[in-house]
């Protein structure tokens, strides 16, 4: 028989069983194979907003510990690892063997050698080779943030991760960024995650992918370049609205002149300016482009002395209500999945003023609130949630280390890591992902994932398993932690489901799978 | 000394009053397609300045030869200063002596940072330059809201920034479409599951695009199968385009990407032009009648350096030339404000100058195609002057 025609077969007799296994269970016991009580619907919706989406295992840890410890274990990460051939994936990463600052002095060398070399046809060999090199790094940062977000238990961390690389959004297409951005994610952010607000704005500041990214490294006292000061208020801290003025953004662009990247030698400064330069990595305070005079940022004075006023300026910054409001009700709008009521806003900007920016203070505040409880299941997955919550179900527990698959989809569903182009982020709000277009699309992904394994586990020696092809959703997991909050009309959908292959597309496509 | 000619009298005037309109009446709708040159093209060889003695001086690798009806290679003459490259001769050219194809040099963004991502963002958001954006918004997709029945839709994988915005404008791409991946029942399927939910007219309306799309792509292989020299690359996106457009939309983008000719840049932009060129052509003839009343613009963020670099390409530059096609326009004319092309007039020693900005412009174009009002333009393009060049 043909391999073809007996897949086929196969795939009509999987099906059968399932149908089969289904009429069972919409007549009898949701689950009761090993006698606990199965998990309430608010349990289910809960554990889908505040991970990517379910897992066997996060579905036990709940069991074990309840909600309230579940979520502060959550909300302090640091027992819960990632599964150990994951962390070997990520070990086996070429991009943290080399530090950003000997990445980007080797980029630069790189490119002087290739601009000497003597014909068209060696230089824009070796410009490919170079381009190819750059791609690289930033795809292994794109596959760590990838793997971790799939795979890790600490869901909340790497779900805050993803949202404070899009608060404080940097994109790989400009200048060297593909050469940074996988550092920015690793030692400006993540750090901060869960920590203080003040610190991840510091961090990014101080980032050589910021520093490109909104061009502060080329403002100087004299030729100012206020992008990145403009941002920093209005997207960073304050928000648009915040009643900060024109030249408030000069100023504090003045404030912010001297920050900028170190290149090879540390420069031949006057006397009285040798104390106060300061470099770290491949980011410099260099006081011979600071504007040392004075300053007066949102009406407060700043003395010109270096860069003590940048830390100065950043907790005036973060010390203002404007800044507590706006990332508060950034925080929440990520984890409602809708614009959060102006009542819980407000308390999550007192809780945030009250912790001094402590960011797990705030989620805690989040996490505990009625209109969270409330919109549980009323969220539009975005297409990195959608993918992650996926391939946590199709692949529960077997951790596909191939992320290559994930990362075409998710260009397919224009969500890239480190791909979007305005310092603005992708957007948090759902319609910004369910346009006509995106919504047939998702279908035929949908069909892709539940009909192969799309080479997911390509390149990592291990193999999917016996019955390759196409992953069983219809898994004990399905049973215990998915199908009960399906509607009547879905589940009457999946049993006109022909094959498993068709009942796989159907559930991913289902209007409760792209919910959270 | 700076010597500028003026070969139009321009009217700059910010409208208060409801302008005129060209159309009127569904039957009569307009319609207008946005082209979107990804990368920076090379302008200064697509619409030739073949006249100014600087242009062979500062490209001898790269300048197309003066018109000369023996060499294949020379540019073709539109008038007495300005050439069209010889890859459009069986495309646009034919469009220009029409009447249908007019160009506008000298055109663009003020815009500085010469990186392609800002400024292509910066030009399809439309907002100006100084003070804060909004981001997120285009200015498609708020001529799409001002004109209310209007049905916009943009032809890409992702939803630009063009048409980003309040209104939820649809995408479908028609690069790589194959059939779709459904059948018949499947898709019944898909859509009954989302009756009565919020999404169901969007999974609906993205099941009958994708539906179209892929009948047409059997379409155009059973041509091919028969024989018939099957389109490709854009001319085939162009083609489903254009029925698309006939049948059920009136505003739409589409971008083509390949333009950033640093690197031996004769043979790629020879390449290039002739797939735009037999596209836009095979889209004006797939619209049909409906072509008398379309409008469509081919724009690019910037132009690139006029001297040629040591690749035997060219660098990110400034200026860029704006191409206007379509059956109602009053084209054969290089149009707006123009200068002599030479070492003088260069924008910092190196680019075309902008001295036709593409709000104004687009602003011009908008008001006469559609009549909109001064309040109503500056919805479209905040803060913006309008130019007409009397191209419509």
């Amino acid at each position: 028989m043909n391999p073809k025609m007996e897949r086929a077969r196969r795939a009509l007799r999987r099906g059968a069983c399932l149908l089969a296994a289904l009429g069972c269970l919409h007549l009898g016991q949701a689950f009761a194979a090993d006698g606990r009580a199965p998990l309430s619907n608010e349990d289910l919706h809960w554990l889908n907003r505040v991970t990517y989406g379910v897992d066997g295992a996060t579905v036990e840890r709940y069991r074990l510990l309840g909600r309230k410890r579940f979520l502060e274990e959550q909300l302090r990460p640091g027992g819960l690892q990632p599964p150990a051939e994951v962390l070997e994936a990520i070990a086996a990463l070429g991009l943290t063997r080399r530090p950003v600052e000997q990445a980007l002095t080797e980029a630069e060398a790189e490119n002087k050698r290739i601009e000497s070399l003597p014909n068209d046809d060696s230089r824009q060999s070796a410009r490919q080779a170079q381009n190819q090199a750059a791609n690289m790094a930033a795809t292994e940062a794109a596959r760590r943030h990838l793997l971790r977000a799939l795979w890790s238990p600490a869901q909340v961390q790497e779900q805050m991760d993803w949202f404070w690389l899009n608060h404080f959004n940097v994109f790989q297409g400009k200048g060297n960024l593909r050469w940074t951005v996988g550092d920015y994610e690793e030692q400006a952010i993540r750090p901060h995650v869960l920590g203080r607000f003040r610190d991840l704005v510091l961090a990014t500041l101080t980032h050589p992918a910021m520093l490109v990214y909104l061009d502060n490294a080329q403002s100087a006292g004299g030729r100012l370049n206020e992008n990145y000061a403009r941002e920093l208020l209005e997207l960073h801290t304050m928000g648009v609205t915040a009643g900060y003025t024109q030249q408030d953004v000069q100023e504090l662009a003045r404030v912010l002149t001297g920050v900028g990247l170190s290149r090879g030698q540390v420069p031949r400064l006057k006397s009285e300016w040798q104390a106060l330069y300061r470099r770290r990595g491949a980011f410099e305070f260099n006081p011979a482009r600071h504007d040392f005079g004075d300053k007066v940022v949102l009406g407060t004075r700043i003395a010109g002395e270096g860069f003590g006023e940048v830390e100065r300026v950043i907790d005036l910054l973060v010390a203002q209500p404007a800044t507590a409001r706006f990332v508060s009700g950034k925080l929440a709008a990520y984890w409602l999945g809708a614009e959060p009521p102006p009542a819980l806003v407000d308390t999550l900007a007192h809780e945030f003023q009250r912790s001094g920016g402590d960011i797990s203070a705030v989620l805690r505040a989040l996490f505990a609130s009625r209109p969270f409880l409330d919109s549980l299941g009323q969220g539009f997955r975005d297409p990195m949630h959608y993918l992650a919550a996926t391939l946590r179900l199709a692949y529960d527990g077997k951790h596909p280390l191939n992320m290559g698959p994930v990362i075409n989809w998710l260009n397919a569903m224009g969500e890239p890591l480190f791909g979007h182009g305005t310092p603005d982020g992708y957007p948090l709000n759902s319609a910004a992902w369910s346009s006509p277009g995106q919504m047939a699309r998702r279908f035929e992904i949908a069909r892709t994932i539940g009909s192969g394994n799309g080479g997911l586990f390509d390149g990592d020696g291990r193999k999917p398993g016996p019955s390759t092809g196409f992953p069983r959703l219809s898994s004990r997991l399905y049973f215990e932690a998915v199908e009960p909050m399906l509607a009547p009309t879905t589940l009457r959908t999946l049993d006109r489901a022909n094959s498993q292959l068709e009942w796989n597309t159907f559930l991913l496509a289902s209007p409760e799978f792209m919910a959270r | 000394m700076q010597r500028r000619t003026f070969l139009q009298t321009l009217g700059a005037a910010v409208f208060a009053a409801q302008g005129m309109r060209l159309y009127a009446g569904h039957e009569t709708e307009p319609k207008c397609l946005v082209v979107f040159l990804r990368g920076g093209y090379d302008c200064a060889n697509v619409l030739v300045p073949y006249a100014s003695p600087f242009y062979y001086e500062a490209r001898p690798g790269l300048a197309l030869p003066r018109p000369d009806a023996a060499n294949p290679q020379a540019c073709l003459a539109l008038d007495g200063a300005w050439g069209l490259h010889p890859a459009l001769r069986e495309s646009i050219l034919p469009l220009w002596q029409r009447r249908q194809a007019a160009f506008v040099p000298f055109a663009g963004t003020h815009d500085l940072s010469r990186s392609h991502f800002e400024t292509q963002d910066s030009i399809e958001a439309g907002e100006p330059l100084d003070g804060s954006r909004t981001y997120g918004s285009g200015f498609l997709n708020r001529l799409a809201e001002v004109l209310g029945n209007t049905n916009p839709i943009a032809f890409t994988d992702g939803l630009p920034l063009a048409m980003k915005g309040r209104l939820t404008v649809p995408n479908v791409s028609l690069k790589q479409v194959g059939k779709t991946p459904f059948d018949e029942r499947q898709m019944a399927i898909l859509a009954e599951m989302y009756q009565g939910h919020p999404l169901e007219a969007r999974v609906a309306e993205g099941l009958q695009l994708r539906k179209e799309v892929a009948k047409d792509f059997e379409r155009d292989s059973a041509e091919a199968s028969r024989n018939a020299i099957s389109p490709k690359g854009f001319e085939l996106e162009a083609r489903r385009m254009g029925r698309l457009m006939r049948e059920r939309f009136s505003l739409g983008f589409i971008d083509v990407g390949g333009w950033d000719t640093h690197v031996n840049e004769a043979a790629a932009l020879n390449g290039n032009l002739e797939n735009l060129g037999r596209g836009l052509a095979a889209y004006a003839q797939e619209l049909g009648t409906v072509w008398e009343r379309t409008l469509v613009v081919v724009l690019s963020e910037f132009g690139r350096t006029f001297r040629e670099n040591g690749t035997k390409g060219t660098d990110h530059g400034h200026g860029s030339v704006a191409w206007v096609l379509g059956g109602a326009v009053k084209g054969s004319r290089v149009a707006g404000e123009q200068v002599a092309v030479d070492r003088k007039a260069l924008f910092q020693d190196r680019d075309y100058p902008v001295l036709n900005d593409y709000r104004a412009l687009l602003g011009g174009l908008f008001q006469r195609l559609y009549g909109l009002s001064g309040t109503q333009l500056d919805q479209v393009f905040p803060g913006g002057k309008v130019r007409s060049l009397n191209l419509l």
